[in-house]
């Protein structure tokens, strides 16, 4: 007990300040403000910029870019750019749904166009401040509505940044099997063993394509086998689609899952993103929907996503949308925004290509299959946090303590270096 | 078998309702006094010269990309922002103790604000903190400030129906009165939605009692510029607090002044006791701001970033801004001239004595009714019309309207 006690007043007394600064601190409101801890993401960026090497690569970068290593604004963006500039537009509120063209085409990119959903007008899509914004209104609308459970089921590992969301809007979160260390891949069967116990009604998320962090996606008869399953288990499906058009190259391909789980009966909610599929990350673009039961349940279930979008920024910002609904309206410029899609998408097929040929260019004898079987944006590598931290000290490559590497950050010109330090570390 | 069976129709917001009401009125004279956006002498949106200007620049620049911003948002838009509530020679950022967040707007801004008040004010997560309004105000902040999880969200007098004018007495006597710590959000100027602001002498009156009472102080900036046509002026209560010693947020909106209310440009201001506090509060702005919306739009901070730190288009957008209040100023002058000359019953000097976008003309429900019904006048339940509504096309018929409103209606 003394002990204990002790133990207390150690912990209070803590470092003695000078008097003066003392009463200065005290009369502060935020004295007791805690630093937060660094994003362990920014960190790696914010590294990288100290670092003076000149091969220092960053795979820490979530954004996508050219062989060049810059950013890529997308042709069709600055053509819907220009032609929005040319219609002197004005610059009055947009419902608190969003623009109107822009949902309507958000959805149907996601559904497909003859979608019976969208026909029957049984679901409700508002724009959002892209996918976090999108994931935000989600979970509040489900920490709100959805009070049967009040658990998220997450895949293990998910992105960072869906637990705060969920937890941050007072939902639970659990886990389920995902990932495979053993062989970089799926863990099918121990997914399906998970699954099968999650408690009725519970959320469960799902990356629509391009897992992230891993780049682990299921094949279409595996999807097929979890649809069922999770119809069984009567949960409720909230996907995340943040790179549809992104991961295959094909936008169709990669909202496959999406569409089929629909088809099965499950009136899933799906959030989705417009910042690596048309590049307009800072402009923030986004959908939130929710496919209903039916026309007069979507009228309900919109009138109060609109009760919680108002406190939290009254209506969304306009510029995006305008340039993602132009895009996607204008049938030239949504030609033209599949190739470039294309494009990006296969660059990123390309670099895990050449990596792994450079790799046994360098004499590596680990399987790196699984560095062309990932898809999307990341590559989990399968190298531990030491080997990680020897390929930043000795190689400067940047990249997060998981192994996680940013395919985008990989051009050809970097990529026999970065070859040679994952060989360096790794045999 | 839905899982959203339950979920009930929610109430339509009103204002957004009143808008829609009118839109769908066949009256060839319908006016729309509801919706706070600002209007030309036409009818007509404005799009600020200044904006197309800086927007052509922007479009040209091949240098720009839409990359990411930061989670706290554009570095030069923040600073910028700041400078303009606090004025460019603010003794509290040359101490290095003035931050801020870009926010969706002014909403964003305030709901960032709530939601830090909520984690880290008056212990953590003390919910029970009472935030005060006033009574009556932006009927949003309510809701920012309970989905923040504030439980106790009261109003405080301002409002006087009777004078016409602002309960001193009254404002006074609820900060008296308010439990220590308590939240308190004040307008900046041109008060949403009575158009009525505490004089210089009342805001030192209530700033003493705030200082002595340890309240907090929360200003809601929406309309700089727009109230007097001087930035300065309107920045006259927020600068004075400052010099008071006081830490503070305040939630600052370019929608009106810059005209860009899609492009959802706001700037949560933070004053703190010195820059250590200040960077441990920004630390955890950021965490919040992740778990919302990740990092703020770019092109509506650019573009005030590009003419803020421009000379001649900070020039230009101070012309600009000084145009608009003017015209509201005229539209006040001609509308109580109007109603004079019309011997329009009761005291109509609260038109000209209220100040920026709105006025609370003192109509009761009823009257607003029939002013709908009747007349295709839309204003709010509360009496609040919209200056920008009014062009010198249709100002004699809303001078009629309101005159045979008020003596048919009581």
């Amino acid at each position: 007990m003394a002990l204990l006690k002790s133990s207390k007043i150690i912990s209070t007394v803590g470092v003695h300040p000078p008097l003066g600064v003392l009463s200065i601190r005290a009369s502060s409101w935020w004295s007791e403000v805690q630093m937060g801890p660094p994003d362990p993401i920014l960190g790696v960026s914010e590294a990288y910029k100290r670092d003076t090497n000149p091969k220092k690569i960053n795979l820490g970068v979530g954004a996508y870019r050219d062989d060049q290593g810059k950013p890529y604004v997308l042709s069709c963006v600055r053509k819907a750019e220009a032609q929005i500039a040319a219609k002197k537009l004005d610059k009055e509120y947009l419902a608190i749904g969003g623009l109107g063209d822009f949902t309507k085409a958000c959805a149907k990119l996601a559904l497909g166009d003859d979608n019976e959903v969208i026909k029957s007008g049984r679901n409700i899509t508002v724009q959002t401040i892209s996918g976090t914004g999108s994931l935000r209104i989600g979970a509040n609308f489900l920490s709100r509505f959805h009070t049967e459970a009040r658990d998220v089921y997450l895949p293990k590992p998910s992105w960072g940044n869906h637990t705060p969301i969920f937890r941050d809007a007072g939902m639970q979160l659990k886990a389920y099997t995902y990932y495979d260390p053993k062989t970089c891949g799926f863990d099918f069967q121990g997914a399906l063993n998970d699954i099968s116990k999650i408690p009725e009604k519970s959320v469960i998320m799902l990356h629509a394509c391009a897992h992230n962090p891993t780049g682990v996606d299921p094949r279409p008869e595996q999807w097929k086998e979890i649809a069922d399953l999770v119809k069984k288990r009567n949960l409720l499906v909230f996907f995340d689609m943040a790179y549809q058009g992104f991961a295959s190259g094909d936008i169709d391909r990669d909202a496959w899952a999406v569409r089929y789980f629909i088809e099965q009966g499950h009136n899933i909610v799906l959030s989705q993103s417009f910042a690596k599929n048309m590049g307009l990350y800072g402009e923030r673009v986004g959908g939130f929907t929710v496919v209903c039961k039916d026309a007069e349940e979507a009228n309900r279930v919109e009138s109060q996503l609109k009760i919680l979008i108002r406190p939290i920024y009254s209506n969304p910002p306009m510029n995006g949308a305008r340039i993602a609904a132009t895009i996607l309206n204008t049938p030239d410029l949504y030609k033209e925004w599949l190739g470039e899609v294309h494009g990006m998408a296969n660059r990123i097929i390309t670099m895990r290509e050449l990596l792994v040929a450079n790799l046994k260019k360098e004499g590596s004898t680990r399987n790196w299959k699984h560095v062309i079987d990932q898809i999307g944006m990341f590559c989990f590598t399968g190298l531990k946090p030491e080997q990680v931290e020897r390929l930043t000290k000795e190689f400067s490559v940047y990249m997060t303590k998981d192994g996680r590497i940013s395919m985008a950050g990989v051009t050809s010109g970097n990529v026999g270096y970065l070859a040679q330090g994952i060989h360096a570390v790794t045999k | 078998m839905s899982l959203f069976g339950e979920v009930p129709q929610a109430t339509p917001v009103a204002v957004f309702k009143l808008s829609n009401d009118f839109k769908e009125d066949a009256n060839p004279k319908k006016v729309n006094l509801g919706v706070g956006a600002y209007r030309t002498d036409e009818g007509q949106p404005w799009v600020l010269p200044v904006v197309k200007k800086v927007e052509k620049i922007i479009v040209a620049d091949n240098s720009l990309n839409h990359e990411y911003l930061a989670i706290l948002g554009l570095p030069e838009f923040r600073s910028s922002a700041s400078k303009i509530a606090l004025g460019e020679d603010s003794p509290a950022i040359q101490e290095n103790r003035v931050g801020a967040v870009q926010c969706l707007g002014g909403t964003g801004a305030l709901k960032m604000g709530a939601e830090f008040l909520r984690r880290w004010y008056n212990g953590n997560d003390n919910t029970k903190t009472p935030v005060y309004v006033s009574a009556p105000t932006w009927e949003n902040h309510n809701a920012v400030f309970a989905n923040a999880g504030f439980e106790d969200i009261r109003p405080y007098k301002y409002w006087d129906a009777e004078k016409r004018g602002l309960d001193l007495d009254g404002f006074l006597g609820d900060l008296e009165s308010a439990p220590k710590h308590s939240i308190f959000v004040l307008h900046a100027c041109a008060h949403n939605p009575t158009g009525t602001d505490p004089t210089h002498v009342e805001w030192m009156q209530v700033a003493e009692v705030m200082k002595r009472r340890k309240l907090f102080v929360f200003f809601d900036s929406a309309y700089q510029g727009f109230a007097s046509g001087c930035l300065d002026k309107d920045a006259w209560a927020v600068r004075y607090f400052v010099t008071q010693g006081f830490e503070m947020f305040c939630a600052q909106s370019f929608s009106k002044n810059f005209g860009l209310y899609n492009e959802r440009v706001g700037n949560l201001t933070i004053v703190a006791r010195d820059s250590d506090n200040l960077k441990r509060v920004l630390s955890q702005m950021e965490k919040i701001v992740r778990v919302t919306w990740s990092n703020p739009p770019s092109q509506g901070a650019r573009l005030v970033a590009i003419t803020l730190n421009t000379p001649e288009l900070f020039a230009e957008w101070k012309d600009n801004v000084k145009s608009m209040a003017d015209r509201v100023l005229l539209m006040r002058a001609s509308l109580q001239a109007k109603l004079q000359a019309l011997e329009t019953p009761g005291t109509w000097d609260h038109i000209t004595q209220q100040i920026g976008m709105f006025s609370f003309t003192g109509l009761n429900p009823k009257q607003v009714e029939y002013m709908i019904k009747e007349r295709s006048i839309y204003l709010m339940a509360s009496g609040r019309i919209n200056m920008c509504g009014l062009t010198t096309k249709n100002i004699d018929y809303v001078a009629e309207s309101i005159h045979e409103t008020v003596v048919n209606v009581q």
